[in-house]
């Protein structure tokens, strides 16, 4: 039994340094703990998509081009590890995450990026008014708008240094454009973008007069460089199909989530300490080696959220720092069988191992109720739409249990065993079970 | 002599029967304050270069048109901001006005939630409260399935734990009252995280009635269970302990943004030991012997008034 037990220390031994090395040093491809929006900052949203006006039978791909058509505009801003999915049948969820410019994020998002192109008509008080530009194809009256574009705008400068966006008309487009500039010549052609007049650099709406029939291709002029490169990507990135409404948003700066990833880190650390030192001053040479346990629990457990790895929330933390101090119930499950077993006259060795074997049923048991109220959590988690941080915590307590019931009954256990066969467990004040010896 | 814990039983209903009172009076006097979660809105954490008055920046806000605006400070000299649901526009409005005000602001952090969200969270996490209890119910009944009447066992369990969430509501409702604090979606996560708690607890003391009613160490049911009782309470309070311990470790350290889940998690860790230790298992014996009637009659009312 005593090579037997040898070898598990080695392994645990192994296991352990296993753990540290995961931790330092990137394993599999892991560099760092994966943190949540909530700890590293960032934005994350959840759009409803309105799919009244899409045709029956056609939802799916229609939110699967507003979902491609939001991550190409989410490229335009550089993003690293953006996360757009689908969320349910009409929802699409957006995590950015350590985003500084939320604002610009979520403007390029929320855009519909189409520009309209209106003529001026008298009103009804005689006042001009701006009017959609339509005219007439195979009968139908149509708007002369970039969904007409081809997808291959860009910005260039002319030889008098003017910043121009140069776009392309597709067929239809080019149709719709000869007839509208030839009816226009010497008129003014006002361009809105959401329906609101196009701002120039000087702050005045963008108008052109229009100087001769346009077939192909046209030009804007006047924007300010930022705009014109922002709006050329926004126009290539193409339309989302459907009207998408924000329904929940959680914005946080990147350096709240540095604090609390500094608070959450020192009351983990402190709550540790904690326990030990009770650990220790009950329980005396057990303690201790509960303490050893624990330590190893602790670097196991950020190990495993690691390499699988977990998104770590703030709740999930709270989640793990609570596991912390239920990770030494098994222990204390043990110890106290241990005592009680001591009492009823069993050499120390055998009160050993009649505490673990008797407390058994008590961990299982009483850890399956946690393990329940963890996958209860996770469902209520996945199915909120504000649910990430709910999830997190689940995650983290079920993982936190499960190692716990390892690292109390193995590790510690084996601790024990080592030290039995030694002259230090002659010496009856270093464990606190001789006391109530009858 | 061995503490007899048992033996005070009917105390103890008394001393939980009058806490759940207080906690439902508490609940109807004062409800609980739903958060945005639950209810739709918005918050903002903002953070100025000046110093600016609690009372200035409230008469600021009620001046752009929030009327019903909730401000608090935070420990760091932040500032929680919570109106309606407050769109885009709404927003950039609502910092430059405030910027030109009271200088240089920055948004800490944004939070927002539609109606509709708030409204399926509310509904999903009442799911998920009662598919909890339903679970541990079944989970215990099918635990004890060897023992005589394993149903009474989930039973007190689960009456043990109603106990222990009704207390932390109405704590809760006289804090929420006083402090001004509102229930989120921590809140329900520390209701659930309480829930689990508190049956592990039951479940340690059960486990050793059952182990003690297999060994036959007493035909008397009632000194089974109060020896069960003895022999796991150092476990039981060890255990709150250390659980304590870092409960307020995060308490103190993390505060503002956990402080409903660590305030839930650290009231309903006393009530949860003491309730699995007082109240889940005495109500055992109570019901083994059928002794309902006994109380009433052992309360000390005046019996001419009736209750």
């Amino acid at each position: 039994m005593v090579r037997k037990n040898t070898l598990v220390f080695t392994i645990v031994l192994l296991l352990f340094a296993f753990a540290v090395c995961a931790l330092i040093y990137p394993m599999f491809g892991r560099q760092e703990m994966r943190l949540g929006l909530d700890l590293q900052g960032g934005i994350h949203m959840v759009y409803q998509a309105d799919l009244s006006e899409v045709e029956p039978g056609s939802e799916s791909e229609a939110i699967d081009g507003a979902i491609a058509v939001i991550e190409q505009r989410i490229n335009i801003l550089g993003v690293t590890e953006p996360v757009i999915q689908k969320q349910g049948a009409d929802r699409i969820l957006v995590e950015l995450p350590g985003i500084s410019e939320a604002e610009k994020a979520k403007r390029l998002i929320g855009q519909t990026a189409l520009l309209e192109f209106r003529e001026q008509v008298e009103g009804e008080g005689g006042e001009m008014e701006w009017a959609p530009a339509t005219a007439t194809i195979d009968g139908k009256e149509k708007e002369l708008t970039s969904s007409y574009f081809k997808e291959n705008t860009y910005v260039t400068r002319d030889n008098l240094g003017r910043l121009l966006l140069i776009f392309e008309w597709n067929e239809e487009g080019s149709k719709l454009s000869e007839q509208i500039t030839e009816r226009l010549i010497g008129k003014p052609l006002g361009i809105f973008l959401s329906g609101e007049p196009l701002l120039g650099e000087d702050g005045q709406p963008i108008a052109p007069i229009v100087q001769e029939k346009i077939t192909s291709r046209g030009q804007i002029e006047g924007l300010s460089l930022g705009e014109a490169t922002e709006l050329s990507e926004l126009l290539n990135a193409g339309r989302i199909p459907v009207p998408l409404t924000p329904i929940y948003e959680q914005t946080v700066s990147p350096i709240l989530g540095a604090d609390f990833i500094d608070m959450s880190l020192k009351a983990g650390i402190i709550g540790i300490i904690l326990v030990m030192l009770f650990m220790i001053a009950y329980y005396r040479l057990p303690g201790v080696l509960a303490s050893l346990a624990l330590i190893f629990y602790g670097a196991l457990v950020l190990a495993i959220f690691k390499l699988i790895p977990v998104t770590l929330t703030l709740a999930g933390i709270g989640g793990f720092v609570l596991s912390i101090g239920m990770a030494v119930d098994a222990n204390v499950l043990i110890f106290e069988r241990m005592k009680e077993e001591f009492r009823t006259g069993r050499t120390l060795g055998a009160a050993i191992e009649a505490g673990f074997n008797r407390a058994w049923t008590a961990i299982r048991d009483s850890n399956v109720t946690t393990f329940i109220v963890c996958g209860i959590l996770y469902w209520l988690g996945s199915i909120l739409v504000a649910g990430a941080p709910v999830m997190g915590f689940a995650v983290t307590l079920f993982i936190g249990v499960a190692v716990s019931m390892f690292t109390a009954i193995v590790v510690t256990r084996t601790l024990l065993r080592l030290f039995v066969g030694t002259p230090l467990a002659q010496k009856t004040s270093l464990f606190s079970i001789y006391a109530g010896r009858k | 002599m061995m503490l007899d814990i048992t033996g005070k039983r009917f105390l103890f209903f008394l001393i939980s029967g009058v806490l759940i009172l207080i906690g439902i009076i508490s609940l109807v006097v004062f409800p609980l304050k739903p958060g945005i979660e639950f209810s739709s809105g918005s918050m903002l954490t903002v953070s100025f270069e000046q110093e600016v008055a609690q009372s200035e920046l409230k008469q600021e806000l009620v001046n752009l048109g929030y009327a019903n605006v909730i401000i608090q400070r935070t420990g760091e000299g932040d500032f929680f901001i919570r109106t309606r649901e407050l769109t885009g526009e709404d927003k950039a409005a609502m910092e430059s006005a405030l910027s030109a005000r009271f200088g240089s602001v920055t948004e800490r952090e944004f939070y927002s939630v539609s109606p509709m969200v708030a409204e399926e969270t509310a509904q999903n996490a009442a799911i998920a409260v009662a598919v909890a209890a339903v679970g541990i119910l079944l989970y215990i009944t099918w635990a004890f399935r060897r023992m005589p009447k394993p149903f009474h066992y989930g039973i007190c369990a689960i009456i043990a734990l109603v106990h222990d969430v009704l207390v932390v509501l109405g704590i809760f409702s006289i804090l929420g009252a006083i402090l001004g604090w509102e229930i989120n979606l921590m809140f329900i996560t520390g209701i659930l995280a309480v829930i689990g708690y508190s049956i592990n607890n039951t479940v340690v003391v059960f486990d050793r009635i059952r182990e003690n009613l297999t060994k036959g160490i007493s035909t008397d049911f009632e000194v089974v269970v109060n020896t069960s009782l003895v022999e796991t309470l150092s476990r039981s309070l060890n255990t709150s302990m250390t659980t304590i311990f870092v409960v307020l470790a995060l308490l103190l350290f993390v505060g503002a943004s956990i402080q409903n889940f660590a305030i839930v998690l650290l009231i309903g860790i006393v009530v949860g030991t003491y309730s699995s230790l007082c109240i889940a298992p005495t109500l055992l014996v109570v019901w083994q012997r059928k002794e309902w009637g006994k109380f009433i009659q052992w309360l000390p009312l005046p019996k001419a008034k009736g209750v």
